[in-house]
């Protein structure tokens, strides 16, 4: 019991949330009462979860910008959609069907990543950007050239069909797993090193910290999940077709980061669930080229989030008006918060402060006397 | 007789690249960012031709329109989106460019529509030598850009702004110091950059006629990897890079076998170059300081 105790439940509230989410209404599909349109828009919930949080590990903590996103996921919808196909006549369209593909375009698309960041990483600067921007192109290209036999062509793969009522708790599983990948990366001793890169470099460097390859495992880990969350939007749709991992899919998955907050998963992880379900509910409301308004808004998140949160002339602004002062201010309405000897401090105290805190109870209460007032008298 | 008419096709394609590659390069060198709206501006530049055009039915005061509002345009987006994140982390500045190329495309699409429009500029036919048939708006296009790049490039090295702008790029804390107003010669440089993207808008559509929201979308991307390809920051490199692209452009459309791949080609040239020579053609290696 004392134990339990320990665990700092805050850690945890992202796989309990999920978790009671996919039980609820995995319950409830199994007892029929999910329509098949929000059993489709929970597996693109999971398919985006996947996406934004493997994203957020660049963007966010690792500080390059990634735009082939939907490139690796291109990667892993094709070849993962592929072995599929290949693998149903012999095991059926089962449990083992769907570990061997998800397994199969996850390792190939991380292998993408590697061969993508090998040149790109070592360089400084916005390379990383236009060289993954260029790799989205080039795999939509390749795909969308591909023989009719292979790969579909131009009218795209078609994939087995698997029970969907079953599909998307394996999705949020798979959600589940990459949440413990990434947080666990993140709050290890490599994940400290990993933001030490993205807050200065060159400091990283003289510490000893390997800044390639810190660099190079975090974008093919998040490639990896990438080519993982293809598989999975493979399965989704029956079909997977190239048009559908343009850059503005990578670009979408890019607001889902920002709108959640760079360097927060858990920003991701909701971010990326309300942008999926506007998407789909917009769709119907916005048709033709109302349609558009929808990017534009997109384009507005982006720019005005971004501004206000890096804008240098806006940091004494940012400071008083944020959602933790905001939450600070409303604890402390509450008198059971309050404590009288609340120390306030806005740096970490140095070390001969740090010694005068603690020697205040041994001294004797005279001592502490302010000298000044005492000459004054 | 058919390679030199791919030849020209191909310098002709590679100089409109060369001068959107000049906008990206200059900005890069200067400001020290990449402004991945500067392909959007084409299409802006583009979509004021067309009104001109609709309007006045004269391409060259739809040319001198579309310059002139490019250069507005230019200068807005430095002043509203970038300006203020100067001093603040390079990607955060990013991804503003990247929402700004976003909002600039999808505003072109609520305002003209997602159909594509037809801008026939002008049709001068073809200029017919012996066997040799070359279109006449390929030479123009070669011509114009040849002239627009020396004047840029003796405006660079021999007027005052243009020795300003140089020693911006070299080191704007020195350059601040020399008493140099590097805020307006940052502004001064987008709105170059933006007037050679009016440039590029034009000639692209004398090219093909149709206009769309994403007429600039690819071809920023690939001026930019020209720009890379010959040395991000270097005027000449920015040139050479973009007429190398433009060739390959023309010689791998020309073979049938490899024309659906032509994009891909272009991308890889680009990461082989980084893999070999990270620097470009012409660029400079700059020792990185705390």
């Amino acid at each position: 019991m004392a134990k339990l105790g320990k665990i700092k439940w805050k850690h945890y509230i992202n796989y309990i949330a999920i978790a009671i989410v996919t039980i609820v209404f995995g319950a409830m599909s199994f007892a029929n009462l999910l329509p098949s349109s929000t059993v489709y828009l929970l597996e693109k919930i999971a398919i985006s979860i996947i996406l934004a949080v493997s994203l957020s590990m660049v963007v966010g903590f690792l500080g390059e910008l990634s735009l082939g996103h939907a490139g690796f996921m291109c990667v892993g919808a094709y070849l993962g959609g592929k072995v599929s196909c290949l693998l149903e006549p012999v095991f059926g369209n089962g449990l083992i069907t769907l570990i061997i593909s998800i397994l199969v375009g996850g390792l190939i698309a991380a292998a993408c990543g590697i061969i993508i960041g090998l040149p790109a990483l070592r360089l400084k600067g916005d390379y990383l950007a236009i060289v993954t921007l260029a790799f989205g192109e080039i795999v939509r290209s390749i795909f969308m050239n591909s023989g009719e036999e292979s790969f579909g062509g131009s009218l795209g793969l078609s994939t087995p069909r698997y029970d969907k009522s079953v599909l998307f708790i394996f999705a949020f599983v798979l959600v589940l797993g990459c949440l413990a990948v990434v947080q666990n990366l993140i709050r290890s001793k490599h994940g400290r090193a990993i933001t030490s890169i993205r807050d200065n470099e060159i400091a990283a460097h003289a510490t000893g910290i390997n800044v390639t390859k810190y660099k190079l495992s975090v974008f093919t880990i998040s490639s990896l999940f990438a080519g993982i969350a293809g598989v999975l939007y493979s399965f989704s749709n029956f079909r997977v077709q190239s048009t559908n991992f343009d850059y503005n899919y990578s670009i979408e998955i890019l607001v889902m980061v920002v709108l959640g907050g760079m360097g927060s998963i858990n920003g991701s992880i909701v971010a990326a669930t309300l942008i999926t379900y506007l998407d789909t509910t917009l769709q119907t409301v916005l048709t033709g080229n109302l349609a558009v308004l929808q990017d534009l808004f997109y384009a507005l998140i982006l720019i005005i989030l971004v501004v206000y949160n890096n804008a240098p002339a806006l940091s004494a602004f940012r400071a008083t008006h944020n959602l933790s002062v905001f939450f600070e201010k409303l604890r402390k309405h509450d008198p059971a918060h309050r404590r009288d000897d609340e120390a306030k401090w806005d740096r970490v105290p140095t070390k001969i402060e740090m010694n005068e805190i603690l020697s205040v109870d041994i001294q004797s209460t005279s001592s502490t006397v302010d000298p000044d007032k005492k000459e004054g008298k | 007789m058919e390679f030199i008419e791919t030849l020209i096709s191909g310098l002709s394609i590679g100089s409109t690249y060369a001068m959107i590659a000049l906008g990206y390069t200059m900005v890069y060198g200067i400001a020290k960012m990449l402004n991945f709206a500067h392909g959007d501006v084409i299409m802006v530049g583009g979509y004021m031709i067309f009104l001109t055009m609709t309007a006045l039915g004269n391409p060259v005061v739809g040319l001198v329109a579309a310059i002139i509002f490019c250069t507005l345009l230019g200068i807005t987006i430095e002043k509203v989106a970038y300006k203020p994140l100067r001093g603040a982390s390079p990607l955060a500045v990013l991804i503003t460019a990247i929402g700004m190329s976003y909002l600039l495309q999808s505003m072109a699409q609520m305002i003209f529509g997602s159909a594509p429009k037809m801008v026939i500029v002008a049709d001068f036919g073809n200029l017919k030598l012996g066997s040799l048939s070359v279109p006449v708006y390929t030479l123009i296009t070669l011509g114009c850009s040849v002239v627009i790049m020396v004047i840029l490039s003796l405006f660079v090295k021999y007027t005052k702004v243009g020795r300003a702008m140089i020693a911006v790029s070299e080191d704007r804390g020195a350059a601040q110091l020399m008493g140099i107003n590097v805020n307006g010669i940052i502004t001064i440089t987008f709105a170059i950059g933006s007037a050679l993207a009016a440039f590029a808008g034009f000639f692209m559509l004398m090219k093909s006629p149709s206009l769309s929201n994403t007429l600039g979308a690819m071809p920023g991307i690939k001026a930019f990897t020209a720009a890379v390809i010959g040395g991000i920051g270097s005027i000449p490199g920015a040139m050479v890079g973009g007429i190398l692209m433009g060739v390959v452009e023309a010689f791998s459309l020309h073979v049938p076998a490899v024309a659906p791949y032509t994009d891909a080609i272009e991308f890889i040239i680009l990461i082989v170059i980084l893999l070999v020579k990270p620097t470009g053609i012409l660029g400079k290696v700059r020792r990185e300081k705390v």
